[in-house]
């Protein structure tokens, strides 16, 4: 159990360097998009190599005669026809408009199919390509939102928020939450619901599905599940501010006996995650270590949607008394609305005063990090500023969430 | 007291606000300062700075303007590359616990400032002044319909140029990638100058882009010389048409957008904010609304480059004009109808996502068009490899990728794998690079005679071809692996060490690239020393099909002495090909604009104007803004703007251009 | 060059010799393109409108617990404010025919009317922005004031614009008299004031009368 866990991959130089050649020769097997574990990721594989396929179908026959034509017919080639004036033939016309048309009208086909097939909205419809469809021979497009119970057993729920810079995983089946780290049973369907505290962000796990942005005030799905047991990579693949880089965590593929083992281990790993703490861990922050709450209120990620985690703050759905729009085509955008009174909003530009503008001082100059760095004192600007790097304060040393 | 005062006057601009403590920086602006101070002097000591205001910077005449939106873009071209080496060496660097040698704070301007230099300030530019040096020629008219607002257009794009380099030494630009997402690029989260100093540097600049796109579409449709129907237009100006209709379309888009932004910004209100109610993702969306147009901005100007290439090397008339045409309009619609594609993963429905999935796969069926009438341009042809049809050939190679890569990203599903990643990056720059960049090369290596009278040295020529085309693939092959990897871009560091190879190998495609624009620099130098022996007299050094190469090389002010008449498609060949007589007397005086020194005026209170934007300096905001404005109604106090060229100059240029035919044989 | 063939040497289809250059001078009359150019510039700065409006459609429901359409809109002010506009394209309209009849004077007059209209319909907007910022609805309070400001007031900004363009003119018409190029001039202008009239009938009937109704 350990060491599946452990994620620390000690690897000498030599290793490194004799692993360098190899890498380059192996064939796709070792590309993690190309060979993925997880049954939606696989059937995205599928797809790209589909596509591809049909394409080359009029690619390679265009770069070959590029390629010959421009052989053939070079000046000293006396023998090649030449007709000047020769520029138009319908038979041609047809087939340069027609077979490229019949291939895109084969590939919207399959877009359409796929992209509704591999919704991420959309409840699993199979565990694994082996597994057959659940439910025996129900269509997957008949199955209701919660039905997926048959042969993978009940969804297992994952509330996803993206944090400067830093993952927060709440099992809310379970009552913990972790950062940075996530577990899940080997075929058992998995339910991310995905949000993010202050900027954009993407959920991406490429061993176990495609990305899902993550947005603040709104809510994202998806839905996927691993066949591998297995230690894989997951980040952030959308830019969001200076700790970006290491936006990363481990994700876990497990086995049940595993994952209950996990849990526990998650249960007795700390404290718990309220309010309060949740807003010391939402300050920016990076390359954080993983961390266990043993413990999770239980509206905290519904808080988090609505951005009324702060005490006081009113939330986007109490304030839809007076929004009788929802009809926006997002998930959790309904023409959302925010706090009642607005709180400490950023002043723009020309309401500042003089001593207001600050000295636009360049950010990069050697900070002192009590006064600059992240985990500034509460409300500080410089809590704020996604773009500011925070310096370690000594080479190698990782600075350290304030939970 | 003094503090205030100080504020006052200099806003939040104080003297931490200079990258002292940044070594490259501090380095860059040496070699800047001393580069530009030598530079000054010599132009001060050859006194050429009353020849380069009356006869450039002033100059309302297309050619002129033309060159010069050229020399802002290969001048920002290596702006944008040095940036381009820095990520490549980063990457390459950062690995097993190595943050390679820049930091978060300037890794993340560097990529920002690369996106935005590279689209805005050497692409757009490179394709506005080879438009507007060849459409007026190829269509037999004087100049463009709007000279003046030509001169001010070119001076409003330099300005955003400057905007942005001023960014380089005081202050700091973006770090919110190339486009200012918000909530990241609001006030809340990047309350520094670094959005400010992109935020008025595109705006200022989209003015010149916009008007410029005015001008070129009027010029088209009002100015073709007599004969020359819409059918008979050469396929560069039908391009040149389709792009600045989309600039038209698709500009005013960005500026209200970013105009959003900056009240955001500035006043506070709540457009893209996180809370009282905004919406992030409006900006996403409207942002692409014109971020889509702009990518077939950029690349069908260069389609139009490929086709007249194609027919002139390969001695035939173009396969299929009037399907060229054709594709081009509907590409030119259907940029519109996609724009979602950027963004399948913010979690649309299926639906919505297959329509715009469908929609970008429709495009790639003109486009596809496009390749195989070029394909059968040059079958049965004589096929020249010139330098513009070398780069021609490896355009249709590289494109051809880049299209299928492109075609792959507009499948929903496969593109939530791909999205982000460098796969995307690599084929994004596959089209850029192998569609615009190859097509630019193809038209300065082809109009370069016309512009200035001798061809390019074909030697470097090849140096530079062959570097580009072979650091292309070495810089970006690997990065379509790496993607497939399942590595994101704008990563300033790596924890798997099996990636750095291909990171390795990249880097050394940067630095072919390198060698590649290296020799490009020296083709022009060694051109311009070897000009005797380049020297082209006809006007008509490649066997020429439409217009341009009617007159001289270079052409004089006036462009023809007489206009010409048009009867087929490749109207000079027709000329050619029925023998036509160039008539050498009857020469009258010709009407031309007069030049103006109001587009640099304004250009340079447009600077101040953003500075004082970006730095909270009110008062000279608001100086500089009546300045402007006062500039603008005293120019048009100004009712003469027009002069005859004597009717000597004209027979005497043109007797010129007789004595030099009849030495040719011609 | 090819050999010589019967169509060829410069005859057209009839054997009528086919002329390559005008010799006569071909003459692109001055400002030839300014009317399409300027039309052009209006659809792109339609454009803006159509994004701003469009910001409205999204945002226009996003109160964030602020005030509503029906709270805060004054729909008899805003109807003088629309006369008013209306009324200063109905007095441009009258300065036109005048240019045409070649009045000069009679012209400067109803520009000079046209002036106060939109001298008027700025005045009140103002007074309308005033009270709104005054009462605490400005448009920092919440996205549907944002976009609702600056919607108004990127039209109101067009208007002032017009209005000095409008001075301008009069200045120059008066120094230079109805020469072609302050006809042009005034033709130009004459298609932006009326644009921005097009413009604000959206704005009072999308902005104003509909929110009223929500």
């Amino acid at each position: 159990m350990t060491a599946e866990l452990s994620n620390s991959r000690p690897r000498s130089w030599l290793l490194r360097a004799a692993a360098l050649l190899p890498a380059l020769l192996i064939s796709g097997c070792n590309w993690v998009v190309m060979s993925p574990s997880g049954d939606i990721a696989v059937q995205q594989r599928d797809l790209v190599l589909i596509s591809t396929g049909l394409m080359l179908i009029i690619i390679v026959p265009v770069i070959a005669l590029t390629l010959f034509f421009a052989y053939h017919y070079r000046q000293t080639n006396k023998s090649a026809k030449y007709e000047p004036t020769w520029d138009h033939s319908v038979g041609l016309e047809l087939l340069i408009w027609g077979v490229p048309l019949l291939i895109i009208i084969a590939l919207g086909a399959l877009t359409w199919t796929s992209t509704h097939l591999l919704d991420p909205y959309r409840p699993l419809g199979r565990i694994s390509a082996q597994s057959g469809d659940i439910g025996e021979n129900t269509p997957v497009g008949q199955l209701a939102g919660n039905q997926q119970t048959i042969t993978g057993g009940k969804p297992l729920d994952v509330q996803v928020v993206a944090l400067d810079w830093k993952w927060l995983f709440i099992y809310p089946e379970y009552g913990i939450a972790t950062v940075n780290e996530l577990a899940a049973p080997v075929d058992r369907p998995l339910r991310f619901k995905m949000t993010s505290s202050s900027v954009m962000n993407a959920f991406y796990i490429p061993a176990l599905a495609g990305m899902i942005y993550t947005m603040p005030g709104m809510e994202t799905t998806l839905h996927a599940v691993i066949n591998k047991p297995g230690n894989y990579e997951g980040f952030s693949s959308n830019y969001s501010g200076a700790g970006f880089s290491g936006m990363r965590f481990r994700f876990h593929g497990v086995s049940d006996a595993g994952f209950d083992a996990w849990v526990a281990k998650v249960r007795n790993g700390g404290g718990g995650l309220n309010r309060a703490n949740y807003m010391q861990l939402e300050k920016p922050s990076e390359k954080v270590p993983v961390r266990y709450f043993g413990g999770v209120e239980s509206s905290l990620f519904k808080a988090i949607v609505e951005q009324c985690v702060k005490p006081g703050k009113p939330c986007m759905s109490d304030m839809m008394g007076k929004n009788p729009h929802d009809g926006m085509a997002m998930p959790g955008v309904n023409g959302g609305s925010g706090p009642q009174d607005a709180g400490p909003r950023p002043e723009g530009g020309l309401m500042k005063d003089g001593d207001e503008k600050g000295s636009g001082k360049h950010w990069s100059a050697p900070a002192d990090i009590k006064r600059d760095g992240a985990n500034a004192a509460p409300g500080s600007p410089a809590n704020r500023n996604h773009t500011m790097l925070t310096p370690s304060t000594m080479p190698g040393s990782r600075p350290v969430a304030n939970g | 007291m003094s503090d205030s005062i100080l504020k006052t006057i200099f806003g939040r601009l104080t003297l931490e606000s200079l990258p002292l403590h940044e070594p490259i920086v501090v380095a860059t602006f040496g070699m800047v300062a001393i580069g530009g101070a030598a530079l000054l002097a010599a132009l001060t000591y050859f006194k050429v700075w009353g020849y380069l205001w009356n006869q450039w910077f002033t100059s309302v005449d297309h050619k002129k303007i033309g060159i010069m939106y050229m020399i802002l873009a290969i001048v920002m071209l290596l702006r944008g590359f040095s940036d381009a080496i820095m990520m490549r060496l980063q990457q390459a660097m950062a690995f097993g616990g190595s943050e390679g040698y820049l930091n978060a704070h300037h890794y993340d301007q560097v990529f920002t400032a690369h996106g935005v230099i590279m689209i805005f300030f050497v692409a757009m530019p490179m394709v506005t002044g080879l438009m507007n040096y060849v459409v007026p020629l190829q269509i037999g008219a004087r100049d463009v319909s709007f000279p003046f607002l030509n001169n001010f257009s070119f001076w409003m794009t330099a300005a955003g140029a400057v905007i942005v380099m001023m960014s380089l030494f005081i202050g700091e630009f973006a770090r919110t990638g190339w486009l200012a997402m918000p909530p990241l690029s609001g006030i809340a989260y990047s309350p520094d100058v670094g959005v400010d100093y992109y935020i008025w540097a595109l705006q200022i600049a989209g003015i010149g882009t916009l008007l410029s796109g005015v001008n070129l579409v009027a010029t088209i449709v009002k100015m073709r010389a007599p004969g020359m129907g819409m059918m008979k237009m050469p396929i560069f100006t039908w391009t040149a048409l389709c792009t600045n209709i989309l600039i038209v379309a698709a500009f005013p888009v960005l500026t209200a957008v970013l105009a959003m932004l900056s009240l955001d910004r500035y006043i506070g209100t709540a457009f893209f904010t996180n809370d009282a109610g905004g919406n992030p993702m409006m900006y996403v969306n409207l942002i692409w609304i014109w971020g889509h147009p702009e990518v077939y901005i950029l690349v069908l100007p260069a389609f139009g480059i490929f086709s007249e290439v194609t027919s002139t090397f390969s001695g035939k008339r173009l396969f299929g004009y009037s399907s060229m045409v054709y594709a081009t309009l509907v590409i030119t619609i259907l940029s519109y109808l996609v724009w979602l594609h950027h963004f399948f993963t913010m979690g649309s429905g299926a639906s919505v996502n297959s329509f715009f999935g469908i929609t970008t796969m429709i495009i790639s069926i003109p486009t596809g068009a496009k390749i195989f009438n070029w394909l059968f341009t040059m079958y049965k042809g004589r096929i020249r490899f010139e330098l513009p049809m070398m780069w021609t050939i490896a355009f249709m190679v590289t494109f051809t990728i880049g299209g299928m890569t492109g075609v792959l990203l507009a499948v929903p599903p496969a593109d939530f794998v791909l999205h982000n990643s460098l796969f995307l990056v690599a084929h994004f720059h596959n089209v850029i690079i192998g569609g615009t960049l190859f097509g630019m090369f193809a038209g300065i290596n082809y109009w370069f005679p016309k512009a200035f009278g001798f061809k390019l040295d074909e030697k470097w020529g090849k140096v530079s071809f062959w570097c580009w085309v072979s650091g292309f693939y070495f810089a970006f092959m690997p990065l379509y692996v790496l993607g497939l990897m399942g590595v994101t871009r704008r990563m300033r560091y790596f924890d798997d060490p099996n990636l750095q190879i291909w990171f390795v190998i990249a880097a050394f495609g940067a630095a072919l690239v390198a060698v590649g624009i290296a020799a490009f620099l020296i083709q022009i130098f060694v051109s311009i020393r070897n000009r005797e022996a380049l020297a082209d007299h006809t006007g008509d050094p490649w066997g020429g099909r439409t217009l341009e190469w009617a007159t001289s090389s270079p052409p004089p002010d006036y462009n023809f002495a007489f206009t010409p008449v048009v009867h087929d498609l490749d109207a000079w060949y027709d000329m050619k090909d029925r023998k036509h007589q160039r008539p050498v007397s009857g020469f009258r005086a010709i009407h031309m604009p007069s030049n103006t020194g109001t587009g640099v005026v304004l250009g340079v209170l447009s600077i101040a104007f953003g500075f004082a934007m970006i730095w909270y300096m009110w008062w000279l905001a608001g100086l500089t803004l009546v300045g402007i404005f006062a500039t603008t109604i005293f120019h048009t106090f100004n009712y003469k703007r027009d002069f005859y060229i004597p009717v000597e100059d004209v027979i005497a240029s043109e007797d010129a251009r007789t004595r030099m035919l009849a030495t040719q044989g011609a | 060059m090819s050999s010589v063939s019967l169509k060829k040497d410069g005859l057209d289809e009839k054997g009528e010799p086919l002329s390559f250059y005008q010799l006569e001078e071909h003459h692109h009359p001055e400002g030839s393109s300014t009317m399409l150019g300027f039309w052009m510039y209006l659809m792109s700065d339609c454009l803006i409108f159509a994004v701003l409006f469009a910001a409205y459609g999204v945002l226009g429901t996003s109160y964030a617990g602020g005030p509503t359409p029906k709270e805060i809109f004054e729909l008899p002010l805003v109807a003088v404010n629309t006369a008013m506009l209306l009324f200063s394209s109905i007095t441009y309209g009258f300065a036109m025919l005048s240019m045409e009849e070649g009045r000069q004077r009679i012209m400067q007059m109803w520009l000079a009317f046209t002036g106060l209209f939109g001298l008027a319909f700025l005045s009140i907007e103002m007074y309308e922005f005033a009270t709104l910022i005054h009462e605490g609805a400005g448009p920092t309070r919440s996205a549907f004031l944002s976009s609702f400001f600056t919607l108004v007031g990127t039209h109101g900004l067009h208007v002032t614009m017009g209005f000095i363009w409008l001075v301008t003119l009069m200045v120059q018409v008066q120094k230079h008299g109805l020469i072609a190029a302050n006809k042009r001039r005034l033709m130009c202008l004459s298609m932006f004031w009326h644009f921005l009239d097009v413009i604000w009938i959206g704005v009072f009937t999308f902005v104003y009368l509909m929110g009223s109704l929500r």
